[in-house]
């Protein structure tokens, strides 16, 4: 059971693999994300240098999925047929404190119509999609 | 050294739009909507479309200059340009641009033109089905993140967590608007009035946005005729004089997933602080403004980061009677704006605010001098512009 229906876009390494570990660890259920090896800055989304010191050495490292909600909304109107009459949903942009505030999204598991608060805190669930033609997980988040 | 400016240099001398359709209804298809608004705005300043030179659009416009030039036959083609980004963001810059090239000697007749046929191509309100994602998208769509009214969703929502901001503010806006599309045969949604009670039992959208606080969808084309300050005077309307325009973007906006550094702003927080040294005015020189509706809570952010009121005071500023012609404290969106004139990226903003330096406009602000025009925000890059009536140089 996934929070949204199928027949939504999957989503692949870029053909330059610069996202490639963080796809690799979703699989493992683990959050790989950016470190810079030569000044320690938190990155996210990927990028080939580190934007404070300039650096190549972008180091991927695990982080501990939890966090609390920057930001959210709540999704009623659907944009794509694969959501033709589903909903609402709810998606979050959750900041990582412990990882230099870095900020992903997923979706906010439970109830769509529950009372979503910025500042609530969240830890991140994998949700695998095995049968896809390259199959692949997606993080999840959910109230503490 | 010179003050590097565009303050009083170049005036738009000509504007046209085709009529406005609601989105896929547009019997022409975009290229002849594109050459109708061109020659419309040309027939306007009284200028022949062959003397036109120069060509500048923004978010990434079908209609490519090249063909346009050998449609209608241009003497001479000079500047081509195309502002980088999407969305409405680049609405003034592609007028700097243009204004830019007339004062470096690079263009002399400048066309800026916008056209949108969604039927013949894809809607930006509905995602395309099925398929793998990469980069970017491949951190949004697979949460059912697809279109604008989503993407800025979380950007809108950060900014009334953090400010208290009431959903009556961004009802005012929307109702605005309205208001002033009822007085504009050309608006879509003339004979169409908002009420109260139609915006607040509107369905949701996407959360903090309801139907009405989005833009419309539409086909049609706009365009506007620069010319050097110099020549302003040759051609048959009112010049509106250009006196600063800004485009740019918040640091790091573009950082993936929403890790752009300040996530809750409309992006003109770096941007409005030029335009206004560029113009040599401030907010309250002016007499109306435009201002880019994508969604309500955009405009929202808008106003505050051009220093139109504070955050704190948006809930007592954005009240109806203070956004209406003629006696409003900031007639806003006079022609009724994307929200109920129509969504033509924006760029019929910019000939909403040329009318009211004209005294043409359908909701006209007595004796206006300063007309602002806020391009897209909360997209990157954005830009805004200031036009000012002879009396203003």
């Amino acid at each position: 059971m996934t929070y949204l229906p199928a027949g939504l876009p999957a989503p692949v390494t870029e053909a330059d693999k610069l996202d490639q570990p963080y796809w690799e660890g979703t699989r493992q259920g683990k959050l790989m994300v950016q470190r810079c090896g030569a000044c320690g800055t938190w990155q996210w989304g990927p990028e080939w240098l580190c934007h404070e010191c300039h650096s190549f050495d972008m180091k991927w490292v695990e982080v501990e999925g939890r966090g609390t909600i920057y930001s959210w909304t709540r999704c009623w109107h659907p944009v794509h047929p694969a959501l033709k009459g589903f909903g609402p949903y709810v998606a979050v942009v959750v900041e990582l404190p412990h990882a230099g505030k870095i900020r992903m999204l997923g979706n906010l598991i439970g109830d769509p119509q529950q009372k979503v608060e910025i500042g609530s805190a969240v830890t991140a669930v994998f949700e695998p999609h095995d049968d896809a033609k390259t199959p692949y997980t997606l993080v999840h988040w959910q109230r503490v | 050294m010179t003050e590097r400016t565009l303050r009083g240099k170049v005036a738009v001398v000509g504007v046209g739009e085709t009529t406005y359709y609601k989105h896929s209804q547009s019997p022409d298809p975009e290229f002849v909507l594109a050459l109708k608004a061109i020659l419309a705005a040309c027939a306007d300043a009284g200028i022949n479309p062959k003397d036109v030179d120069s060509f500048a659009s923004y978010s990434n416009d079908r209609n490519d200059p090249s063909r346009i030039a050998s449609a209608l036959g241009c003497k001479d083609l000079r500047f081509s340009n195309m502002q980088w980004g999407g969305g409405g963001g680049g609405g003034a810059a592609a007028v700097g641009n243009a204004a830019a090239a007339i004062v470096s000697g690079q263009a002399d007749i400048a066309v800026v033109y916008r056209a949108l046929a969604q039927g013949q191509f894809q809607r930006f309100g509905l995602a395309a089905a099925g398929g793998t994602v990469a980069g970017e998208n491949a951190l949004v769509n697979p949460y059912g993140i697809f279109v604008p009214a989503q993407r800025y969703a979380f950007k809108m929502m950060r900014f009334m967590h953090d400010h208290g901001i009431k959903r009556e503010a961004l009802r005012a806006i929307a109702m605005a608007s309205y208001h002033h599309a009822q007085a504009n045969p050309r608006a879509v949604m003339h004979g169409r009035p908002l009420s109260a009670e139609d915006y607040d039992n509107a369905r949701w959208i996407a959360e903090p946005s309801r139907l009405f606080d989005c833009c419309q969808e539409n086909d049609g084309a706009a365009a506007l005729v620069l010319v050097s300050a110099e020549r302003a005077k040759d051609f048959k309307q009112t010049p509106a004089y250009i006196l600063g325009v800004a485009q740019g973007s918040n640091h790091r906006h573009a950082a993936r997933a929403y890790n752009a550094t300040d996530l809750g702003t409309s992006s003109f927080g770096p941007v409005a602080p030029r335009l206004w040294e560029m113009a040599k005015l401030g907010p309250k020189d002016v007499d109306v403004l435009q201002s880019y509706e994508n969604f309500t809570g955009g405009v929202l952010m808008s106003l505050v980061e051009h220093g139109y009121f504070k955050a704190e005071e948006a809930n007592d500023f954005l009240k109806l009677e203070n956004l209406l012609a003629p006696t409003g404290k900031l007639p806003m969106n006079t022609s009724g704006g994307n929200l109920a004139e129509c969504y033509m990226h924006g760029l019929e903003l910019q000939i909403e605010a040329v009318r009211q330096l004209r005294g043409t406009s359908t909701s006209q602000v007595p004796g206006a001098k300063v007309a602002g025009v806020i391009a897209g925000p909360m997209v990157t890059p954005v830009s805004t512009m200031i036009f000012g009536a002879e009396e203003t140089l």
